[in-house]
């Protein structure tokens, strides 16, 4: 048994801020003591840094089984400890798909020696193709307890309103309620659109998806929570259209919830008039007035939580014509810093929807985003605030490189991240 | 100029330049021997990885009147059909020692990814529904010829913009020379937004005939109609046909003009098509000296310091301009 103190660090969590040491113990996994003047029998200085519950990223394309040449769960994992995260959910567009209590228990079996906690989600579709439910029950008896057909959003209304039926009738063995998230998009309406439908695409010549195909799916599934009660998450919201009507939704008092990404509050469709397909993502980079609005939405709760829609693809096939190239792009070591350069809110809000508010969501609260307290897991995030470093796509822990922030610089690091006790990023580096 | 990617990337200046050159390769293609020594010892490779009869033996015959060595690449017969990347064929053809690539790519943006992987200057054939830039080269050539300038000059391009590479360079090209251009086409045929373009849009195409000095008809390209785009050609014809009647509308002095190949009965009726005013060979013959004059001046003295283009003896009269860089 080694007992670890975090020393001199400014804890911030959902009880507020303040300074004290941090001892943790990696026998028991758990925070054995906080407050001032600790000892342990190993220090680390953490004086200027912030000590905060561990990160959850709600989406996460891990890519294993199938995807191994672009990531897999170790890799992912490496990357998601770099990028402070403690937790995340894994989606289910694998190959094969993650509809089947087979390949759910082999994503569960890889993640049991990854570098974070890694939670399967479940395809609510067989094939996520929209027309048979997955087994859900038996999924959610695995722990799953977040379906998703993302990739696509459920297009056929009906199946839509059953699934979320269904899933609302399901039984939690320890009481944590399930999710749908929704990837919003309605397929008929962005087919052939490789980016967002506008000033640039005209230019560009490529074909667009527009905001209202986004838009047309998330007002439909509103109005299915409301006639279901059922709890739906939405997922990656990028456009203002959709902030407004989740957050009129939230004043209806529906149990929705959102998320969105990183690079789509901070990036542009006008980042595509070079045709590189760093750039290319589902769904697409929109407008100024798009990137505002989900800044305003982060900021006032409309939008719950940060997820990054990490997606690694490799560089040859980011390398193909842009209307060919896979869609997505890294997130998990870009995540907090970019948060921190882009948005205008309170560090405790930042990581609000960084770590506690994504726990909940992801039915995950019992164990990650806990307050820093003696006797909570000890699934901790060391961050230092004045760390600058350029963003650069070959050095990080990923498989791939594809980071649409090649090159920025930015400013905020997670130093430490500490999972079940132990020190699994050290200074910035993973340490297995 | 290094590259020719898209109309975008020149200004006025420089498109006259390569205008005033391709007028001095015109006079070459009137010889007995219709060529002219200025690119010989540079190779010039044609990668089409999309199927064209016109534009492709319009390059290699420019190439070859200009002494380069020409090598065809099709798609078909290639390395990309045993499933090499695009980037491994580029850099292939790169490592052989080659001067420029003529590409042409289904997929918009592709000759613009091209340079990152070649040192070879690289000429936009037509990509995508982005740009087709000798297009627009040869029929600001062809309007020029006819006016003398396109300054102030009224044209109308019809037809399918939004699936368009030569609408989008023509837009490009025709603006930039001082013309104005009027869109006429159903909405479903427009690019989503027009935000920034200097263009008007008129639906009713006999409220513009009239008043143009160039008609300017694109071809509907029934391969890329997805539903809803269209009822019918029938109905095309009738709304946005250059008709035997609507053809009685224009100036004297006006042009009909179409990129080809053209559907005649749809875009243009077969009676029309053969109207005096029709300068659709006319386009294809400037497609030549225009091609000549783009592959000189990304490979030429510009580049090179090389004498000028066309040889001294018989070409005394008139120096071309040297020093296109761009």
């Amino acid at each position: 048994m080694t007992t670890t103190v975090f020393k001199g660090g400014r804890i911030i969590d959902q009880m507020g801020e303040r300074s004290g040491d941090v001892v943790v113990d990696d026998d028991t996994g758990a925070i054995s003591q906080v407050g001032p003047d600790l000892s342990a029998d190993r220090v680390i200085d953490v004086a200027g840094c912030v000590v905060a519950p561990g990160f959850v990223d709600l989406h996460v394309h891990l890519r294993q089984p199938g995807g191994e040449a672009s990531e897999t769960i170790e890799s992912g994992s490496r990357a998601a400890a770099r990028g402070g995260f403690t937790a995340v959910v894994a989606m289910p567009n694998t190959d094969p798909c993650m509809d089947s209590a087979a390949v759910i228990n082999e994503v569960l079996a890889h993640g049991r020696t990854a570098l974070c906690d890694v939670k399967p989600s479940g395809a609510i579709s067989i094939g996520r193709d929209g027309e048979t439910l997955a087994p859900m029950a038996e999924l959610a008896g695995l722990g799953v307890r977040m379906f998703t057909d993302d990739g696509t959003g459920v297009q056929d209304d009906l199946f839509m309103r059953r699934a979320l039926e269904y899933a609302g009738s399901l039984k939690s063995d320890d009481g944590v309620p399930f999710v749908l998230a929704q990837h919003c998009e309605v397929s008929a309406l962005s087919e052939g659109g490789v980016m967002h439908e506008g000033e640039w695409s005209s230019r560009l010549g490529l074909g667009g998806q527009p905001s209202e195909a986004e838009e047309l799916m998330v007002m439909r599934d509103i109005a299915l929570s409301r006639l279901t009660g059922v709890r739906v998450h939405f997922q990656h919201l990028s456009t203002a259209g959709s902030v407004a009507m989740v957050r009129a939704a939230k004043a209806g008092g529906l149990p929705v919830t959102a998320e969105a990404t990183p690079h789509h509050f901070s990036l542009t469709d006008a980042c595509c008039a070079d045709y590189d397909a760093n750039y290319k993502v589902h769904p697409p980079l929109r407008t100024a007035s798009d990137v505002a609005a989900i800044k305003v939405g982060l900021a006032d709760g409309t939008i719950d939580a940060i997820a990054t829609d990490h997606a690694p693809h490799t560089p040859d096939s980011k390398e193909r014509p842009f209307d060919q190239a896979p869609p997505g792009m890294l997130g998990l070591e870009t995540a907090l810093a970019v948060a921190l350069d882009e948005l205008d809110m309170p560090l405790t809000d930042v990581l609000a929807a960084l770590s506690w508010q994504p726990a909940a969501i992801a039915g995950l609260a019992h164990r990650h985003g806990r307050p820093v307290e003696d006797g909570n897991p000890a699934n901790l995030t060391v961050i230092d605030l004045d760390h600058s470093w350029e963003v650069s796509g070959v050095s990080m822990a990923s498989r791939s490189s594809n980071t649409p922030f090649e090159g920025r610089q930015l400013r905020g690091r997670v130093r430490h991240t500490v999972l079940d006790g132990e020190l699994v990023v050290e200074d910035g580096e993973a340490t297995r | 100029m290094r590259h020719l990617l898209s109309i975008a990337d020149l200004g006025a200046d420089e498109l006259h330049r390569v205008l005033d050159l391709a007028e001095e390769f015109s006079e070459v293609q009137s010889r007995d021997v219709p060529k002219v020594p200025a690119l010989r010892g540079r190779t010039v490779v044609l990668a089409f990885f999309e199927d064209s009869t016109r534009t492709r033996t319009s390059f290699d015959l420019a190439a070859r009147r200009l002494s380069a060595d020409v090598v065809n690449f099709s798609a078909g017969s290639s390395s990309l059909a045993k499933g090499e990347s695009l980037r491994d064929t580029v850099e292939t053809i790169s490592a052989m020692g080659i001067d420029a690539i003529v590409v042409r790519h289904g997929s918009s943006g592709v000759p613009q990814q091209i340079t990152s992987w070649t040192d070879a200057a690289v000429v936009n054939a037509g990509d995508g529904w982005h740009q087709h830039p000798t297009q627009a080269l040869l029929d600001a050539f062809t309007i020029r010829r006819h006016f003398g300038d396109l300054d102030g000059r009224r044209i109308a391009l019809c037809g399918d913009i939004q699936h368009s590479r030569v609408a989008r360079s023509n837009i490009d090209a025709f603006t930039r020379l001082g013309a104005e251009v009027v869109l006429v086409a159903p909405r479903t045929l427009l690019p989503p937004d027009l935000e920034g373009w200097p263009v008007k849009v008129e639906p009713d195409l006999d409220a513009v005939l009239p008043d143009v000095d160039v008609a300017y008809f694109l071809r509907i390209q029934n391969e890329r109609m997805g539903r809803g785009l269209l009822p019918s050609n029938r109905e095309y014809r009738a709304s946005y046909g250059l008709t035997v009647e609507r053809a009685k509308q224009m100036r004297p002095d006006a042009l009909i003009m179409h990129p080809g190949p053209m559907n005649r009965g749809v875009e243009v009726d077969p009676e029309v098509a053969d109207d005096p005013r029709s300068v659709v060979l006319d386009q294809v013959t400037h497609g030549v000296p225009v091609r000549m004059a783009v592959l000189f001046s990304v490979l030429g003295p510009g580049q090179f310091d090389q004498e000028p283009p066309v040889d001294q003896e018989t070409k005394a009269r008139q120096e071309p301009q040297a020093g296109e860089e761009g």
